[in-house]
């Protein structure tokens, strides 16, 4: 109290202006108006850079769905791949993308949470932890085409699984793996540290803690990174580009051994022929659009579920 | 320090000379005391002195915070709970504790009364809805939720749910109730329930309650023990302690010349 008071006589006596009586604020109404003048042409400015990528993206957008009309219809999604652009259908596509998906979700998943749950319930801080951690993120910037490259090293190589829909679909696991850990780890993270308190005091051992308690208050924000995660992975080109997929299979693929191709693949191939063929940028647009309805409705499922199941304590 | 002993099965908790460490931090030193069975044991002191570890170390809850080190016994029925052979999970199902935020599980109110029988492996329908009942009975508690057992235990007040806590610990039937603060979060209604139920419990249960009221100790303890910078001062019964304290730095606690 005595220092301030000290400092407010000291700030007088100094004649400083937010002490003194002296009238030195004029009000200038002329300027002022220019402020907010200049106030209001920035929030323009800034409107209007945001609005450009959304504009690009609309254009893009439009173009394609101009592009598709007249080539999206039901038999374009019940028919074989054809070299005849009248004749052609991406149902073998559509195939190959639910039975990479049948590899993806269960991989991904059963790894990803598996290796969340050991790094935040289990793992002692330490080196093991934290170098498994740092090698998460590191992995998580890797780009697509180098996992395309190892798929081809490890999966179709090694292993020889070729260009099947095995050696595609753990390509893409390990692609999307780093995004269902990093994503399930956090909403494991999030469960408070009194339900673990309350479990553990009546005698719960941690995996039942892990089960009945952390999981299931987790589970919205485990689904929605998966969610995401498949979605990225039902988008992805490089790395099965990179796998060797032949350009055109006639054959709809029956198991996890048939040679496949999917959506984005039949995407990229079309663009390609386009100077061959000037319609095949009419079927890669339709096939753009119908993956594209895809993702939509995955992401709003991810978004749907974490807004009405996660809890607030 | 002199308590008079009394025989042996009446001793729930024979602490002998329990030291503590957080890290470099002496939390617990040199604490010997003993908890007596049908009885409840308050422990008081300013914060930061220790009690919340002290009453954690008794069901190991305290290991869970990493760098934790204890050195010293503590008996519980005879048996070293620091012992090898002693696990931890059966430590726990004997030894019911409430927390100070009442943290039910966000499941429904009989989920969550149910999860201690349904862990430790009871199925039959009939003998969980009879433990359900008299668990939430126990707790004073089954009038105002006997018609929404299914809804959500977050629905409930803050008294109520600190009720629930308290039914989710007796349904395991403990021989003993750690208490950390357990009002300390409540409204004094709420709080005033909580301590009748406690009045009620102690015929059948033993009960160990940190508490930062002086005035809550007095009410329902029957002996008190003052801790102060992680020593045990004194440990008497409740109204020795309060009326006739051995110790001038309890007596400067109690009449709030210090804390």
């Amino acid at each position: 109290m005595a220092y301030e008071a000290e400092w407010f006589q000291k700030l007088s006596e100094e004649q400083n202006p937010l002490v003194s009586k002296q009238d030195y604020v004029v009000i200038d109404s002329e300027r002022i108006r220019r402020r907010v003048r200049k106030n209001n042409f920035l929030k323009q400015v800034f409107l209007l850079l945001t609005s450009l990528g959304i504009v690009v993206l609309g254009i893009l957008l439009y173009q394609i769905v101009v592009q598709s009309i007249g080539w999206l219809d039901w038999s374009f999604l019940v028919s074989r791949l054809s070299i005849n652009a009248d004749k052609a259908g991406i149902l073998g596509a559509i195939l190959g993308t639910v039975w990479l998906m049948l590899i993806v979700i269960p991989v991904t998943i059963v790894l990803g949470v598996s290796t969340a749950i050991y790094l935040e319930e289990y793992a002692r801080p330490g080196k093991l932890q934290s170098f498994i951690k740092t090698n998460l993120s590191n992995l998580a910037s890797v780009p697509s085409v180098i996992f395309g490259l190892l798929g081809l090293t490890v999966f179709s190589r090694l292993m020889g699984l070729g260009s099947s829909i095995l050696a595609g679909g753990l390509t893409l696991s390990l692609l999307v793996l780093p995004i269902v850990v990093v994503s399930s780890q956090e909403a494991i993270r999030a469960v408070p540290g009194f339900l673990r308190d309350a479990s553990y005091a009546m005698g719960a051992s941690r995996w039942i803690t892990i089960w009945k308690v952390v999981l299931p208050v987790a589970l919205p924000g485990i689904l929605t990174g998966s969610i995401l995660a498949v979605s990225r992975a039902i988008g992805e080109t490089a790395p099965l580009v990179v796998l060797g997929i032949p350009t055109l299979i006639l054959m709809y693929p029956t198991n996890i051994m048939s040679d496949f191709t999917a959506l984005p693949i039949q995407i990229y191939y079309w663009t390609l022929d386009t100077v061959l063929t000037k319609e095949y940028a009419n079927l890669a647009a339709a096939t753009i659009v119908v993956l594209l309805l895809v993702l939509f409705v995955m992401n709003s499922l991810a978004i749907v579920i974490r807004q009405k199941f996660q809890k607030k304590f | 320090m002199t308590v008079d002993m009394k025989q042996n099965q009446d001793v729930v908790y024979d602490v002998q000379h329990l030291n503590l460490w957080y890290g470099e931090t002496h939390a617990l030193k040199d604490i010997s005391m003993q908890i007596m069975n049908h009885e409840v044991t308050a422990i008081i002191g300013p914060s930061g002195c220790g009690k919340s570890t002290f009453i954690k170390t008794l069901n190991r809850m305290v290991e869970i915070i990493p760098g934790v080190r204890t050195t010293g016994e503590i008996q519980y029925h005879g048996k070293n709970i620091f012992h090898e052979d002693m696990q931890v999970e059966e430590l726990r199902t004997r030894v019911g504790m409430v927390f100070q935020k009442p943290n039910p599980f966000p499941k429904s109110i009989a989920e969550n009364v149910l999860y201690g029988p349904k862990i430790h492996g009871i199925k039959n329908k009939g003998m969980l809805d009879e433990i359900l009942e008299s668990s939430l009975k126990g707790a004073a508690l089954w009038d105002e939720v006997k018609d929404r057992l299914d809804t959500n235990a977050y629905g409930l007040s803050g008294g109520q749910q600190q009720r629930l806590c308290i039914a989710r610990c007796l349904a395991v039937q403990p021989d003993i109730i750690l208490m950390d603060e357990p009002t300390s979060a409540l409204d004094p209604i709420a709080t005033g329930r909580v301590e009748e139920l406690i009045n009620v419990l102690k015929k059948d249960y033993s009960i160990a309650i940190v508490t930062h009221s002086m005035q809550q100790a007095a009410r329902i303890s029957d002996r008190t023990a003052y801790f102060l910078l992680g020593e045990l001062i004194e440990y008497e019964k409740t109204e020795m302690l309060f009326s006739r304290p051995r110790d001038q730095r309890t007596e400067d606690y109690i009449t709030g010349r210090f804390g």
